[in-house]
């Protein structure tokens, strides 16, 4: 077989489904790492407020020498955005290729495949809904009772708030729901699964999910029985 | 048993079809699905009424033909049968029974249960084959296949074609089968020359019959008859993954 260059790698990658499927899965890689390091920073909470204000300064003052003030998290920031961007356009095209493959539907539906990989879609876009109010709640302030405080003010000033903080742990359920089909099956896409493997990775994939859930999700809860004021 | 049948009746491809709802009275619990079938079509045709289509050739579980949805699930409630080899004795006495064709649009209904598989015949034209030289056969211990891998393109191989998979799939998606022929096929070295291609022809071709995109959700590998792993999904992906990033062509 002669290997030649055939069109350039992006319009290869993007024009097939699989390929649309890589792009998630790696975009999907770098939301893990985000919230992986963003769980184990907020957990800095129980350590009180001068510790907490410190990390949310330390972060804007991370590599300054180089990058300037703000610029690591700046970096973060714009690589987040297009991840974000490429993910959801990625899960909208097949949404949409989904749809136009079943035209006509069963009348007596079945229920195949788990209830987490069912619910890919409507979930992502519960959490990215979540993501939006959480950037204007805590880190623009505009939604928040205390906009003006400080990282820790914050975020107990929006917990205080039971709607609030129920709306937050339902949205780390829906995160890990998410994370438990999506971990396994980026695996899967970037062709690291096989049979003997198989149970392993999905267990480990749920393990991880709900870690981070309970890991976010207990910050709310403090707050709410007035651990952390 | 006592069995009401509702059952998905369409004239032809451009009718509008609705589930009509049929009883039987004297079903043997040691009838096949088809069996019943066939008493239901014999009381029809007395009164003069038009039988149900369905498709069917083998009736032991291993051309793929006899496709259909019973109760949301394809090949019905017995893992690992297809619909011939599933028997009146999984259902209750008294029971209701919902029978649907595949639902794609890649696989059209031409009448009642019958729909137009030759998307998948397009699928395997696009790769699913080994280039061979014509002549006298080889000596068949000219190249050998370690056990492990003439196992699982073995497994892979038992793929009957019948479908199950793009009805189960919430996307329509057409996945498993090609990565059964992928997988069959890559194993053994005979299939190696054309390895990378044959996973990125194929898949554009099922992407280009609108069969939908695989999410990995794996209803697919829940109703197949013929128990093909999901993780053959990963090794088409695999190969997918390496020609892209390699820039494998066909022509
Ligand atoms: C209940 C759990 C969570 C808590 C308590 C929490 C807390 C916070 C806080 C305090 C900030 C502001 C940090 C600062 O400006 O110093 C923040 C920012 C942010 N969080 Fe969360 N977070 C949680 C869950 C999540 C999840 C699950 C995601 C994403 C999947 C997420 C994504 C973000 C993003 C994108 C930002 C904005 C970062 C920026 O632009 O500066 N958060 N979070
Ligand atoms: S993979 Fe299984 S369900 Fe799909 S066509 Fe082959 S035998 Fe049928
Ligand atoms: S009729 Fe051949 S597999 Fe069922």
């Amino acid at each position: 077989m002669v290997l030649t260059q055939q069109r350039n790698i992006v319009t290869r990658t993007w024009g097939s489904s699989v390929g649309k499927k890589f792009v998630m899965a790696v975009t999907g890689v770098i939301f893990l790492l985000y919230v992986i390091a963003h769980m184990i920073g907020n957990l800095k909470i129980f350590f009180g407020q001068e510790t907490f204000d410190a990390y949310s300064e330390h972060l804007r003052t991370l590599g300054a020498e180089i990058f300037g003030y703000e610029g690591v998290l700046w970096i973060i920031r714009v690589v987040l955005l297009a991840s974000v961007v490429l993910h959801m356009a990625a899960a909208f095209s097949l949404w949409y290729k989904a749809k136009r493959a079943r035209p006509v539907g069963y009348q007596h539906k079945g229920h195949q495949g788990s209830y987490a990989a069912r619910t890919m879609r409507w979930g992502g876009v519960i959490i990215a809904l979540f993501v939006i109010w959480h950037i204007l709640d805590l880190t623009l302030g505009t939604v928040n009772p205390d906009p003006a405080g400080g990282a820790y003010a914050k975020l107990v000033a929006s917990f205080d708030r039971p709607i609030v903080a129920i709306f937050y742990i339902v949205a780390m359920v829906a995160l890990s729901f998410h994370i438990s089909h999506g971990l396994w099956s980026g695996i899967q896409t970037l062709g690291g699964n096989s049979a003997v493997k198989q149970h392993a990775l999905k267990s480990f994939s749920i393990v991880v999910g709900v870690v981070i859930a309970v890991g976010f999700a207990i910050i709310p809860v403090s707050v709410m029985f007035g651990l952390v004021r | 048993m006592r069995i009401t049948l509702r059952v998905w009746r369409q004239k032809n491809a451009d009718a509008k079809g609705k589930m009509e709802k049929y009883k039987l009275d004297d079903v043997d619990e040691d009838m096949s699905f088809l069996e019943m079938l066939d008493v239901l079509n014999e009381k029809l045709i007395l009164q003069g009424e038009d039988p149900v289509s369905f498709d069917h050739d083998c009736r032991e579980g291993i051309c793929g033909s006899c496709a259909m949805v019973i109760n949301g699930t394809p090949h019905g409630p017995q893992k690992n049968t297809t619909t011939c080899q599933l028997h009146m004795r999984h259902f209750k006495d008294g029971d209701t029974i919902d029978v649907e064709p595949w639902r794609a649009r890649a696989f059209p209904v031409i009448k009642d249960l019958v729909t137009d598989r030759s998307a998948f015949d397009q699928i395997i034209q696009a790769g699913g084959y080994v280039s061979v030289n014509t002549g006298s056969a080889p000596e068949a211990h000219a190249t050998p296949v370690d056990k492990v891998s003439a196992d699982d393109a073995f497994d892979a191989a038992t793929c009957i074609g019948c479908g199950a998979c793009v009805a189960a799939c919430p996307n329509g998606s057409s996945m498993l089968f090609t990565a059964a022929k992928v997988t069959h096929l890559g194993l053994l070295p005979q299939g190696q020359p054309e390895r990378q291609t044959r996973a990125i022809s194929m898949l554009a071709k099922q992407d280009e019959l609108d069969f939908g995109g695989c999410t990995n959700v794996g209803a697919c590998a829940e109703v197949c008859p013929k128990g093909i792993p999901l993780a053959s999904i990963s090794r088409l992906n695999h190969d997918v993954l390496g020609a892209t990033l390699a820039g494998a062509r066909a022509d």
